[in-house]
């Protein structure tokens, strides 16, 4: 059963650039060959609310996606065998959320239209 | 003096507090569904230690409220918000 899942993991701060990319990508691929990428997010460097493992900032990464149910599994002990993620949360998207992220999405492409 | 017993008599009327008509704001704006990601709205259900208001403060409906504290406890867990904290607002 094909079901809409987003998924927002945090990478450790002390990552450079170049491996934070590598990461992203990894992830990036496993989900495009067992599903279908629908919308990626990248909030870059935020401060967090509590320390997680000693580090008060990370790098938030969103990828809302198109899946099998028996995927998330796969991707989850990815995430805990990684151990870049130092926290990752995985959130099946009922009819609500997908109408509201859509709508979202649709806001932010005019604003970017109005801009240009 | 018997009559008085019974009745406490105060120095300053009581203020009896105007009943606000409490309303839920998800039904009011018609909000279907409370995201997880954006701690700024979350923050109005919190109070200052970070815990969650009860219904009968913020008077959201039953289904709205667990809505609300199932996104809280994912933005927690996402240190989007603070589980504990001393000054929020």
């Amino acid at each position: 059963m094909i079901n809409q899942y987003e998924t927002v993991f945090i990478a450790t701060p002390v990552l450079s650039e170049a491996q934070m990319k590598e990461a992203v990508d990894k992830f990036r691929k496993l989900i495009t060959e067992h599903g279908e990428l629908v919308h990626e997010e990248d909030w870059g460097l935020r401060k967090l609310a509590y320390p997680i493992q000693k580090k008060t900032t990370g790098f938030y990464h969103l990828f809302e996606f198109r899946a099998e149910g028996q995927f998330v599994n796969k991707l989850e002990t990815e995430y805990r065998r990684d151990e870049r993620i130092i926290r990752f949360l995985t959130f099946k998207m009922d009819k609500h959320a997908i109408a509201y992220s859509e709508k979202k999405r649709k806001m932010k492409n005019e604003s970017n239209a109005k801009e240009e | 003096m018997a009559q008085n017993n019974g009745e406490i008599r105060y120095l300053t009327p009581l203020a009896v507090e105007v009943k606000k008509k409490k309303y839920c704001r998800f039904l009011k704006n018609r909000i279907k569904y409370v995201d997880y990601k954006d701690p700024q709205f979350l923050k109005r259900f919190l109070n200052e230690q970070g815990k969650i208001l009860p219904r009968r403060i913020t008077g959201t409906s039953l289904k709205y409220q667990r809505k609300v504290a199932q996104a809280v406890k994912r933005a927690r867990h996402l240190a989007l918000l603070p589980y504990v904290t001393d000054l929020l607002k």
